[in-house]
């Protein structure tokens, strides 16, 4: 496997918010690499910071609405401070992104296969046959089947899963060094979701692609990526592989994180049942909040972090 | 980077505000009476005693303007209520239950925004003779299609949000979900479309009385000074030239109000998404 | 296309002779809280309530959709076939499938908003209540949460002077987890968990015995350590109410964790209906065993 070289370096990264009466940090300071063809997956849960730090990643965050400080390095460029054209030749070409909602990525008045090869018209110029033949096998390569009858349909015509493959196609076509995916599969059902993870090590081994991965679901990022990173309130709070994460998870985030997973080896009833009978034998303190997070941990210390969480505006 | 200042609200606001001001001061005193001829003051030029100068009957252009302003405010108000109310209900009705009538309706509303609703007024106002009432509720009634137009859009959006589900699921009567569970929500749309409706209400009238179907002599009326200033441009041209500034400044005022408003809820909308 | 019997049936008075069908020791034991004391509502302390309490019951259930407006071509589409089972008191009855198979049909026929279907529903809960997938356009944008919970106690039967109905709310608040603060709040500011607590509060507002709630994926936009907590809750509310809940959800870990029976659907048809236990250790059908396998 290759390694050590970093495809994507990310150093100390701000972003600060101006909104009037919300300003705030989304991210206070963060730093990873992407090794070169790797699946890197980025987790945390809303207002974590996940999401603002992919779009700063592909350089899609408004510059007046945010303030960025830090780096962000591919390919020995510093994507934060490079001008803005130099930014736009490698976005779709070095760097592509798989949003989440397939629906609404695509534009509903053009057919596929030209916005499937969309990059290529802007980044390089092949002539129409080269450029519908790579489309033709981009789509191939994403699984999708049939490509020749795809190609002339529109996005209306096609289900979920199909339509987050077109994606994958649109973003391998130019082969890029870093494929950027936010909750690719979100959005789609199980075992649709199974797939297009499988498509996606797929095109990670085949060529190389490095991934950079971000989800709120630990389950997913488990199966897929090669080492994970959790944050929490616009900090990395740990890193590591899925066997240590889940193994040997080292920050209380990252515990109550996993603690909350919803897994087939603990019922909800036995959880409150041990619950109560912790509290029972304890002095009670009056306190008779309910919907305690689920951790068999010890009573006492959780029960009140937690009902002060239900109690003020981070509930 | 700083919060960008909302000029047009800013702006907006200063000017409909002194203009409001003015107007509703207009109601109770003006400095001279408006009626009243004075032979002497005949074409006076402006002055500290006559801010606006004097017309061709020795009456103070300030004091009519004032009045007049009064006077189409009024009617505007008016106008705007009326279409206001109407637009309201059809609205509401329309876009809450859809169906056949919404169609039907809506077919109505369409056919009378069809037609340039300027002559389609002059028509009915010439035939129903004119003067001030006439046109206040004949404008009122054209007003109401857009009005109902905005509240049925508004009101359809929201009708299939989970919390009038929610409340239909608590058995709580349709009535009470329209207008107490979504119309407050459409409050911001509302208020836009009705600042919008007052300055077309006030160019209404003012071009109604201009061509001399509105507001008739001797009550003063913007529209019917600027016609009478037109033939009194030689001897007196600061009569067109304050009643046209005006009009100008009624409508910018609350042009600009409404500009200002709906970037603020263009702001809003952006923030909260 | 008829309906071949009531929508609702106001069998709440909780007297085992109007429960008609025989239910298996299975729903006993299900239901400890249903000989639990019930304040305020409905049936006071005195009622006694069958333990063998059914909520629903859904037999043949075929339904049909019918596309296309005012100027095209009808089609009539079957969307349930053939769909039978019944909740208990005190019972979550999960239900899992993938998009489209026909959960969100089931669930509109169960409350009542569907008219093209045959079969029978028999509804036993007065009121059944929904919370829904979406937190962000369940609550009133423009009221306090107070408001919202006063409108639910307004028409739920029950009468209330102002400060018994503004009491009633404060003790909802308090049941679902919320600090009573929140009731002078309008929603704005209200995180995704917060917001689901509110629509519970609200479901509760108008509970009678039995009481059908159904849960459309109401957890799924949730962050994880939330989900945690609103599972909890239900079931908390569940022991102490003697809810019914049928809950429409695509993870299959969270029906492991929080439900007796779950009903897999596809295509508009139950293809297998077993206790939870049952299902995960010995799935009968393929299509149970793909769900199962991708969702480790």
């Amino acid at each position: 496997m290759k390694g050590g070289l970093a495809m994507l370096e990310v150093k100390d990264l701000h972003i600060h918010f101006h909104d009037a009466d919300a300003a705030h940090d989304a991210v206070k300071g963060i730093s990873f690499t992407v090794p070169d063809g790797e699946i890197v997956g980025l987790v945390g849960e809303s207002g974590s910071g996940k999401s603002i730090t992919a779009m700063a990643v592909c350089g899609l965050l408004p510059r007046h609405r945010a303030s960025l400080s830090g780096e962000v390095m591919l390919n020995g460029k510093n994507l934060l401070t490079i001008p803005r054209s130099e930014l736009r030749a490698m976005q779709g070409s070095d760097i592509t992104v798989v949003f989440q909602e397939p629906m609404v990525s695509l534009d509903p008045c053009m057919k596929i296969g030209p916005q499937v090869e969309e990059a290529l018209l802007l980044h390089t110029d092949l002539g129409d046959e080269e450029r519908k033949a790579r489309a033709l096998k981009a789509m191939a390569d994403a699984d999708l089947p049939d490509p020749e009858r795809l190609y002339n349909k529109y996005p209306h015509e096609l289900s979920g899963g199909m339509l987050q493959r077109c994606m994958i196609a649109a973003a391998i076509i130019s082969d890029p060094q870093l494929l950027l995916c936010d909750e690719p599969t979100t959005a789609l059902d199980v075992t649709i979701q199974a797939e297009i993870l499988k498509l996606l090590q797929r095109i990670n081994k085949e060529k190389g692609t490095s991934i950079l991965f971000i989800s709120h679901n630990l389950n997913v990022v488990k199966k897929l990526c090669t080492s994970i990173l959790v944050m929490h309130k616009g900090l990395l709070v740990e890193r590591g592989t899925p066997e240590e994460i889940f193994n040997h998870p080292r920050e209380e985030y990252t515990k109550r994180l996993i603690a909350a997973i919803p897994s087939r080896t603990r019922k909800i009833r036995d959880m409150v049942d041990a619950e109560r009978a912790a509290a029972d034998k304890t002095a009670p303190d009056g306190n008779a909040l309910v919907g305690n997070a689920p951790d068999g941990n010890a009573p006492g210390g959780n029960a009140q972090g937690i009902s002060a969480e239900t109690g003020n505006l981070q509930g | 980077m700083k919060k960008k200042t909302n000029f047009y609200l800013l702006l907006g606001s200063i000017i409909s505000g002194i203009m409001t001001l003015l107007i509703l001061v207009g109601f109770v005193w003006t400095p001279y009476s408006t009626t009243k001829m004075n032979a002497s003051a005949k074409y006076a030029r402006p002055s500290l005693a006559h801010l606006f100068g004097c017309d061709n009957l020795g009456r103070d252009i300030f004091s009519r303007i004032l009045e007049g302003a009064g006077t189409s405010f009024l009617i505007a108000v008016t106008v705007v209520a009326i279409g206001l109310a109407g637009g309201i209900i059809i609205g509401s009705l329309t876009g809450y239950f859809g169906g056949i009538a919404d169609e039907i309706m809506m077919r109505i509303c369409d056919a009378i925004t069809a037609f340039p609703s300027f002559l389609l007024a002059l028509v009915i106002v010439a035939v129903a003779g004119g003067g001030k009432f006439t046109i206040t509720w004949v404008l009122g009634i054209l007003f109401i299609p857009g009005f109902s137009r905005i509240v049925r859009s508004s009101v359809a959006k929201l009708r299939d949000m989970n919390y009038v589900k929610n409340a239909k699921l608590k058995g709580i009567p349709d009535w009470r979900i329209m207008f107490l569970h979504i119309l407050p929500n459409t409050f911001h749309v509302i208020l836009e479309t009705v600042i919008i409706a007052f300055n077309n209400a006030i160019l209404a009238e003012a071009s109604m009385s201009y061509l001399g179907i509105g507001v008739q002599p001797p009550e003063a009326s913007l529209g019917r000074m600027l016609s009478e200033s037109q033939k009194l441009l030689q001897n007196a041209p600061f009569y067109m030239l304050f009643t046209g500034l005006t009009i100008v400044l009624l409508i910018l005022g609350y042009s600009l109000l409404g500009e200002g408003l709906q970037h603020r809820s263009n702001e809003r909308g952006t923030r909260n998404a | 296309m008829n309906h071949t019997s009531d929508n609702y049936a106001n069998i709440n008075t909780g007297n085992s002779t109007d429960h008609s069908a025989a239910h298996s020791a299975e729903a006993a034991a299900e239901s400890p809280a249903a000989t639990r004391a019930f304040p305020f509502f409905g049936h006071g302390d005195d009622t006694p309530v069958s333990p063998e309490g059914l909520t629903l019951k859904v037999e043949h259930l075929n339904a049909y959709y019918t596309s296309g407006g005012p100027f095209s071509k009808k089609r009539r589409q079957q969307v349930l076939h053939d769909v039978s089972f019944e909740i208990h008191e005190g019972e979550i009855l999960g239900l899992v499938g993938e998009s489209g198979t026909g959960k969100t049909t089931l669930a509109r026929a169960i409350l009542g908003l569907l008219q093209d279907y045959d079969g029978t529903i028999i509804n036993y809960s007065k009121r059944p209540q929904m919370i829904f997938q979406d937190p962000y356009s369940s609550l009133n944008p423009a009221h306090t949460i107070g408001w919202s919970l006063e409108e639910a106690l307004r028409y739920s039967g029950q009468e209330y002077t102002k400060e018994s109905r503004r009491e009633r709310a404060f003790w909802l608040l308090d049941k679902v987890g919320l600090l009573r603060d929140h009731y002078d709040r309008k929603p704005d500011f209200l995180s995704g968990g917060q917001r689901q607590r509110v629509c519970i509060a609200q479901a509760l507002a108008q509970i009678q015995r039995p009481q059908l709630i159904i849960a459309d994926e109401a957890v799924s936009a949730l962050d994880v350590t939330i989900q945690a907590q609103i599972l909890h809750l239900l079931y908390e509310l569940k022991e102490e109410f003697g809810l019914s809940f049928l809950f429409i959800s695509h993870d299959l870990n969270v029906v492991y964790q929080l439900c007796d029976r779950v009903l897999v659907m596809k295509k508009g048809e139950i293809v297998e209906q077993n206790t939870v236990d049952e299902l995960f250790a010995n799935p009968k059908e393929e299509y149970t065993k793909q769900l199962l396998k991708a969702a480790e």
